[in-house]
């Protein structure tokens, strides 16, 4: 697979979200809002990028029956550095997203591509390989928090969008909308335009 | 003129056939077309009931059985408009009012939910699932009469959409479609329908003009122990108090009842379980009398809300619902015992029998495996037993 073709996969036919259905438990949760998911998918991208790479490099010297703890450190190491980071220069959204930036140790995408393809593959696709994963999420939890906010809040990035008129004659903002049943069905809705535009996707 | 229509049909059908003329408008036709006539074709397979009649036939039963409770509530819709205001009207003056009301949300929810269900019939090439013929009846009697038709429309949309398309469409669905709508109305637009205030009547004395337009329904006060305020028996069997379309009148939801059970569409069996399980639970309340509505007696319990409602049109929904003889008892029981849990237990939720449903909803398949299974066990057993008495 050529280089590009590892960034670019996971955006729609390898998606960690839809196709994978890795870490669903922070795209259920960070998504009420754009600001704190766009946040979350930059630390994810940071996070999944960096602890590839740095994998990647080590595999060879890494013992294979505590690969695992050696991979917990590094990620989380990355986690306390990106958190820090977003305490010291966005506290607002980082007291948003509470717990879920910690939350990242558990988040399966990063598990998961550190055994399926750091742990086999030279520095630069992994660290590409990341990248492309860290993307795939953030685009998933921008388009479910695109649509939770417009619906549930009316409002775009933290700006209102649906004129007061609209209020006035008699609209209201649909409050399930903010509930996490309703981001499930949100990505479910995704998987089922993305399953019938790819239909080899759809499993037997 | 039914010979006419009957020739026209025949005439126009070759368009619709493959290869002609509108072929991608085929199911619509034979929508149509079946709606007016009976097939030749029967049932064949799904979750049915299985008959010489076809499911159309079936629903239109089912729809036949909610016409008392429909009519009632438009009745019933101004008559308490007029109370409000303080006015005496006719029998016809009051109808008339709510007709004006409620056929609205009968045909917006007719439209939003077809709609839907015709693109999905064009689009998947199948017939359209008639199931909606039912369904759009059942969600104007389960709405306020005050609710936004929009917010009629946009919730009908959804709950065909996700709670029946995505399943597969009729015969294939989990939950409720049309419970879904009220549940998801519930959720999402609670202000509109919280099921402890209803429109234009106020609760305090019915002879006086109130100006209040909004009024505590019998289980927002049994809630908040206003037990003095819960009305009369009578008057909550036969219905003269406020609350969504087509709940409030017991007397015409026995009606339709007693004519789903003689033609066999609903089953008793489900009915009388979730009856008994209200019945036992209240009991129990009694007993252990913590609070002010713990201490509501059975019957009340029984008549208050949309209890005989759920009971006799959306527990026995054959889809939804479990299919054993034994699971429809113990599907049944649970419903009537979680309904009433609900309610006096979450203040929050005033009527418990929604999400009662919606829940056993979920267990239906569950109860339906245990039931097999423990037959078959049962049946191995004793064929174990008399083959070792034959040796």
């Amino acid at each position: 697979m050529s280089n590009f073709k590892l960034l670019k996969a996971p955006f729609n036919r390898e998606n960690p979200i839809t196709v994978q259905v890795l870490g669903i438990c922070s795209a259920l949760a960070v998504t009420v809002q754009m600001k704190p998911a766009i946040v979350m998918a930059l630390s994810v991208i940071v996070v999944t990028a960096f602890s590839n790479l740095i994998i990647s490099m080590l595999r060879n010297t890494i013992p294979p029956r505590i690969r695992i703890i050696v991979q917990l450190v590094v990620i989380a190491a990355l986690v306390i550095i990106v958190d820090q980071l977003l305490k010291a220069y966005v506290y607002d959204v980082s007291q948003k997203l509470s717990v879920f930036v910690g939350l990242i140790i558990t988040n399966c995408i990063l598990m998961g591509r550190l055994e399926a393809f750091a742990m086999a593959q030279k520095p630069w696709p992994s660290f590409l390989d990341g990248i492309g994963n860290g993307i795939g999420y953030g685009l998933i939890l921008v388009i479910v928090s695109f649509f939770r906010e417009l619906l549930g809040s009316g409002s775009f990035y933290g700006h209102k969008v649906i004129p007061q008129s609209f209020y006035d004659a008699g609209y209201i903002d649909n409050g399930l909308m903010i509930l996490p049943p309703m981001a499930l069905i949100t990505i479910g809705t995704i998987i089922w335009v993305q399953r019938s535009k790819n239909r080899d996707l759809i499993e037997k | 003129m039914m010979m006419s229509l009957r020739d026209y049909l025949n005439r126009v059908k070759p368009k619709f056939e493959k290869g002609g003329k509108f072929e991608k408008l085929r199911s619509t036709f034979d929508a149509f077309e079946t709606f007016l006539y009976v097939p030749n074709k029967v049932t064949s397979k799904g979750a049915h009931i299985r008959d010489a009649v076809d499911l159309k036939r079936t629903m239109s039963v089912v729809i036949i059985a909610m016409m008392p409770a429909l009519l009632f509530g438009m009745w019933n819709v101004g008559y308490q408009y007029y109370i409000s205001i303080g006015q005496h009207a006719s029998l016809l003056e009051n109808f008339w009012f709510g007709f004006q009301k409620v056929v609205p949300i009968i045909a917006v929810s007719y439209i939003s939910g077809l709609g839907v269900e015709f693109i999905f019939a064009q689009y998947r090439h199948h017939e359209v699932n008639e199931g909606f013929l039912v369904t759009g009846m059942l969600i104007p009697l389960l709405m306020p009469v005050t609710i936004p038709l929009w917010i009629v429309a946009v919730s009908t949309a959804f709950s065909v959409l996700f709670v029946k398309e995505a399943f597969g469409g009729t015969g294939m669905n989990i939950f409720n479609p049309a419970l879904m709508t009220r549940a998801f109305i519930f959720f999402a637009y609670p202000a509109k329908i919280t099921g402890d205030l209803v429109w234009n009547w106020a609760y305090t004395d019915s002879s006086k003009v109130v100006d209040s337009i909004t009024g505590a329904t019998p289980l927002a006060n049994a809630a908040s122990d206003n037990l003095a305020k819960i009305p009369s028996l009578y008057d909550l069997f036969f219905g003269f108090i406020p609350g969504s379309i087509g709940e409030t009148s017991k007397f015409a939801i026995l009606i339709g009842a007693v004519l789903l059970i003689i033609t066999g569409v609903a089953s008793l069996r489900i009915m009388l379980s979730t009856i008994a399980g209200g019945v036992v639970m209240t009991l129990i309340f009694n007993a252990i009398g913590a609070n002010s509505y713990m201490t509501i007696d059975p019957l009340t319990q029984i008549l208050m809300g949309g209890f005989l409602f759920g009971a006799v049109f959306m527990a026995t929904d054959p889809v939804t619902g479990s299919q054993t003889p034994n699971g429809k008892l113990v599907y049944g029981f649970l419903i009537g015992l979680f309904a009433i849990m609900i309610r006096v237990f979450n203040p929050a939720y005033p009527e418990g029998m929604m999400l009662a449903i919606l829940l056993m909803n979920m267990f239906a398949p569950l109860i339906d495996h245990v039931v097999v299974r423990s037959n078959v066990r049962r049946r191995q057993k004793r064929s174990l037993k008399s083959s070792v008495i034959t040796k």
